[in-house]
């Protein structure tokens, strides 16, 4: 059978990359009846978009370890620094801004955050002495190197990165060894600061996406309107769809971006409970992949990178099908692969990318060690 | 894991604890992902499939828009079949104002579509500014097929325009029914607020404001059709998917000879008055015009607020229905019923009294308008002497005057299918006790012994009297067609008695009587009728015949014909005519034209001649002048939550109360000469 199929291929990790190739080529389909029935604008760029991301994910993949954790603080540097100067440009121009204009494109620092904060407390805690891990210099270089970029971010405002990195954060930080008692005693400060964070923290209208996602009838017209037209599209599907390019609530207008944050729906109208348990089982797959990486790695900072990564992408996922089902307030995150959009693309398969770097490790390793 | 820490508190952390640690905790979060991704599965299920049904619901009703089409009302016939009231197709075009997004430059580039005039435009600004918002507002019906098309070219840039094909209500003999039929137009808030129907603010559709086309609303209203259209979420239509088509109204069949009913109006000319005829046998009202009127086409239509205010300003009242709601004191047209109850109580018809010039009654003479010498009963009639009523009533006393008053229709109101009907009064002296607390003097007696006083009648009750005086049955009126004959109950008196009574009537035209020139122009069929002069103000303010209009003596005729087999009946009154004299030619050309419409419709041209076109077409020229002489100065429009005409309904009540002012005064009959009731020197040559 090795005969048949090449070495190069054959090694390749199938099992993530076919869900990954399928999901994102449904996704297409998706964007293609949310345009409508048409190619443009969404499905082919969004195809496009991938074929690019996915040869910076092979490029990122050839990466050697040392270059990783080289780059780790200056990654890190840099990217906070073009998050301090979105705050700067924001200011200036007198109005909030997400993004630096590059000419070519649209960089969103916030984006790049993600990974880059997982990169760099990887590189810590793997530098950190063994016998350190439960002391407070395991934890306040750390809390320093997150709460930087949560803020920036926060300011801009936005509070779905903020959470998202975070996340990564937070994952990386639980899977370092860092004590248990951590993680319980700073839930409950959490747990007692939502409310004075609801109240002092949230701009008017991220507190309306609130109370609008406990009570979504309360204004039905209003914020509650997205919640309430993505549950009926949902429910509307049934378990086998209205069908291809079939679906009354994107066609007619009735669901909020449907090519973006609410693309779930769209594909659940027309495709129904089987579509979306397809989608599940293929983030499934890859989520499941990336934490398998990260248990055959050996190296610490392999083994943290990849499980951070892995967080990244699952926090994408599960915030936005909480959203979409009604399980979640309405925070403005995309789903990955299939929504429309470059940037939560790019973010994205930086993940991916990470991720085969990881496990191209893994390999040459065990490679290395068992037939040389 | 919480217990394995707590067993080994003070554990030195080595490499392989972290990487136990590790595995432990990834372990964790690929168990969390899992059950995250089981929950989001169950939750998906449970909204597709277990509550599926409610929200492929709601996905319909989101994508399906139910919009309902005006039914055509039902026609509105006459006792013939001929419509008085029918629907045309029509293009039209409404607005909503909550969709629009520009009122001033919509507006503007509907004038240039529609051509709008400026006092068009201001209008419909206003009423924009006014209304309610979810409430459709017509900006033009009866569109070319060209305007039409134009604005629905240009809808994506008129959001809130409805351009759309119905029909609108058509009305052949306009102003002639406008009291009678009343007219339609769009549902005002409290309507809306009373049936909540979606039928009512849907665009296009009209229901009745007034007369018959508001009280029968529910019978010719109709169901409407429906119209199923796919929507997207900002109302633009992309298909249709059926469409139901809607139920015509029943028609109603009244009892107005509509041609009667035309010629009536036209008749009127330039007074201001009002006919009444009956069918004696079945008490069918074949007519009752109320002049002048509006034209309910351009109140259906919408009306502007200049023609408003024109018809306001009229101090002839057009949008007052004087059939119903005109109270006039009856004067010498009650003489004939108040002989029968003089017959009642016993008073040979052939006994005399002696007028001279007045009566003493008590111990204050009182005049009649003439000196009539020896009067009987019949002469009482028909040169209807002051001075023999006087004496009778004062004999047989009043209240069985009265209550033969009431017998015969007066004070009462009747079973007709109308908003409201005014029932006047007939005074005796219980009334007067409860009204003003005051006793009845012998004054009261003689002038309402006369129908002076606080006497007060509408024009449809003395038909009703003129019509149980015909017959001596008391025939009830109805305005709805019955195949079946209604019989009515005897006012009990002999034959003998009636024919004794219409003779004198017969002789008040054809005899040595006050309306010689009531004579019908036919060999064949004689009208018999009474004269009455009704006074408004007192003797030292007008003589009644000259100066203002508003203080000339209103003119009055009751009659019926052929007078020896009667079968029609009627009342004739017009409005500070300047005594009788302006109400009974009227009388008999109406009659004329039952019996020989040619011969009626002859006369009817001659005075059209003279006074400049017909109503309708007087109406038109007037409102035109108007309009000119108001040039750019632009009325505010009318409010339109309440009805147009409940508006004059105050000052019909004022107008009534205006006639108790002179009640109280000791009637003096004034000595007239020329007077529409003053004894013609020989029969034949009438009053000037």
């Amino acid at each position: 059978m090795s005969s048949i199929i090449p070495a190069p291929i054959a090694r390749q990790p199938w099992g993530m990359l076919i869900p990954l190739l399928v999901l994102t080529g449904f996704g297409g389909l998706v964007l293609f009846s949310a345009a409508g029935g048409s190619l443009q604008p969404f499905a082919l760029s969004h195809w496009i978009r991938f074929g690019v991301f996915l040869v910076m994910a092979s490029v990122l993949a050839m990466f050697p370890r040392d270059l990783a954790r080289f780059a780790a603080y200056p990654v890190y540097g840099i990217i906070l620094l073009l998050l301090l100067a979105v705050e700067v440009m924001g200011t200036l121009g007198g109005g909030s801004q997400r993004w630096l204009e590059l000419g070519f494109m649209r960089l969103q620092p916030s984006e790049l955050m993600k990974p880059a904060i997982v990169l760099v407390l990887a590189h810590f805690y793997a530098s950190l002495p063994t016998g350190m891990i439960n002391g407070w210099r395991a934890l306040l270089p750390a809390c320093g190197l997150v709460a930087a970029p949560m803020a920036l971010v926060l300011m801009q405002p936005d509070l779905g990165t903020s959470l998202a990195i975070a996340f990564g954060a937070g994952v990386v930080m639980f899977l370092a060894g860092l004590p248990l008692k951590w993680f319980i005693g700073g839930g409950a400060v959490a747990a007692a600061a939502i409310p004075l964070a609801y109240f002092f923290g949230l701009k008017p209208y991220q507190q309306q996406r609130v109370t609008t996602f406990l009570d979504p009838e309360s204004d039905p017209l209003g914020t509650g309107y997205h919640i309430t037209q993505s549950k009926i599209a949902i429910g509307s599907g049934g378990l086998f769809g209205k069908g291809f390019n079939e679906g009354s609530q994107s066609h007619l207008n009735y669901l909020p971006e449907p090519h973006t944050d609410f693309v779930f729906a769209t594909m659940a109208e027309e495709w129904g409970l089987m579509g979306g348990i397809f989608v599940l089982a293929a983030f499934g797959a890859i989520l499941g992949w990336g934490l398998k990486v990260a248990r055959n790695a050996e190296d610490r900072f392999d083994r943290l990178l990849a499980a951070g990564m892995t967080a990244t992408i699952f926090f994408y996922v599960s915030i936005n099908l909480l959203m979409v089902m009604g399980l979640a307030p309405v925070v403005g995150i995309p789903l990955p692969f299939m929504s429309h959009g470059g940037s939560s693309m790019m973010t994205n398969m930086i993940c991916i990318g990470s991720l085969l770097m990881v496990h191209r490790w893994n390999r040459k390793k065990r490679g290395s060690g068992l037939s040389d | 894991m919480r217990l394995r820490k707590r067993a080994r508190p003070r554990e030195v952390v080595t490499q392989s604890t972290l990487e136990n640690a590790f595995d432990r905790r990834t372990f964790v979060i690929g168990t969390a992902m899992g059950g995250l991704g089981v929950l989001l599965a169950a939750r998906m299920g449970y909204i597709a499939i277990a509550e599926n049904e409610k929200y492929e619901l709601e996905s319909e009703s989101n994508r399906v828009n139910l919009s309902l089409i005006p039914p055509r009302r039902g026609w509105i016939l006459d006792r013939n079949g001929a419509p008085l009231a029918s629907n045309e197709a029509d293009f039209r075009v409404d607005l909503i104002p909550e969709r629009l997004t520009d009122p001033e430059r919509q507006v503007d580039v509907l004038g240039d579509l529609l051509g709008l005039d400026e006092i068009r435009k201001v209008d419909l600004l206003d009423e924009i500014a006014k209304g309610t918002s979810y409430q459709p507002i017509e900006v033009a019906s009866g569109l070319e097929f060209e305007q039409f098309a134009a604005v629905s070219l240009r809808l994506p840039d008129l959001p809130g325009v409805i351009p759309q094909r119905g029909f609108s209500r058509y009305y052949p003999t306009g102003a002639s029914v406008g009291h009678l039929i009343g007219y339609v137009g769009i549902a005002n808030a409290e309507e809306y607020e009373q049936e909540r129907n979606p039928l009512l603010i849907t665009p296009g559709y009209k229901i009745g404001k007034d007369g018959l086309e508001k009280e029968f609303e529910q019978v010719i209203r109709g169901e409407p059709g429906a119209r199923r259209v796919e929507v997207t979420a900002s109302g633009r239509i992309v298909r249709d998917l059926e469409t139901r088509p809607d139920v015509q109204g029943n028609p109603l069949r009244t009892t107005i000879d509509g041609p009667l009913q035309d010629y009536a109006a036209r008749r009127i000319g330039l007074e201001s008055g009002s006919v009444v005829v009956m069918d004696c046998e079945t008490g069918d009202l074949l007519c009752m015009a109320s002049m002048p009127s509006f034209d309910p086409n351009s109140f259906s239509a919408g009306i502007g607020s200049l023609e408003y205010s024109m018809l306001r300003e009229n101090d002839r009242v057009p949008l007052r229905n004087k059939v119903l709601k005109g109270l006039y004191p009856p004067g010498s047209t009650v003489k004939p019923m108040h002989s029968l109850a003089f017959l009642k109580a016993g008073v040979d018809p052939n006994e005399t009294i002696s007028c001279s010039g007045g009566r003493r009654i008590g111990n204050r003479f009182f005049n009649c308008w003439s000196n009539h010498g020896s009067v009987d009963m019949a002469k009482s009639i028909y040169q209807s002497c002051d001075s023999y009523y006087y004496h009778f009533a004062q004999k047989i006393g009043f209240d069985k005057v009265a209550q033969m008053a009431r017998d015969f229709g007066l004070g009462q109101e009747y079973d007709l299918p109308v908003a409201s009907q005014f029932y006047g009064t007939v005074p005796d002296p219980a009334w007067k006790l409860k009204k003003y607390e005051r006793k009845w003097e012998p004054f009261d007696t003689v002038n309402s012994s006369i129908g002076q006083g606080y006497y007060l009648t509408s024009p449809l009750q003395l038909a009703v009297m003129s019509t149980r005086l015909a017959t001596g049955n008391m025939v009830m009126p109805r305005m709805l067609m019955s195949s079946k004959t209604p019989t009515f109950k005897s006012e009990g008196f002999s034959a003998e008695d009636m024919a004794y009574v219409r003779q004198a009537m017969s002789d008040v035209v054809n005899g040595p009587g006050t309306a010689g020139r009531a004579r019908l122009p036919l060999d064949d069929v004689k009208m018999a009728g009474k004269t009455g002069t009704a006074q408004v103000v007192s003797l030292s303010v007008s003589d009644g015949r000259s100066g203002p209009w508003k203080y000339r003596d209103h003119g009055l005729f009751v009659f019926f014909a052929p007078f020896d087999k009667p079968k029609y009946a009627g009342a004739v009154v017009i409005e500070h005519g300047g005594g009788s004299g302006a109400a009974y030619p009227i009388a008999r050309d109406v009659m004329t034209f039952l019996f020989d419409p040619a011969k009626g419709m002859d006369a009817l041209r001659g005075y059209e001649k003279q006074w400049g076109g017909t109503a309708q077409q007087r109406l038109e020229r007037n409102y035109a002048a108007y309009t000119q002489a108001a040039g750019e100065t632009v009325r505010p429009i009318p409010e339109r939550n309440e009805n147009i005409t409940d508006r004059v309904d105050a000052e019909a009540r004022a107008a009534a109360a205006q006639q108790e002012a002179i009640a109280e005064e000791v009637r003096a009959s004034r000595p007239a000469e020329g007077r529409s009731g003053s004894p013609p020197p020989s029969p034949a040559a009438g009053v000037p």
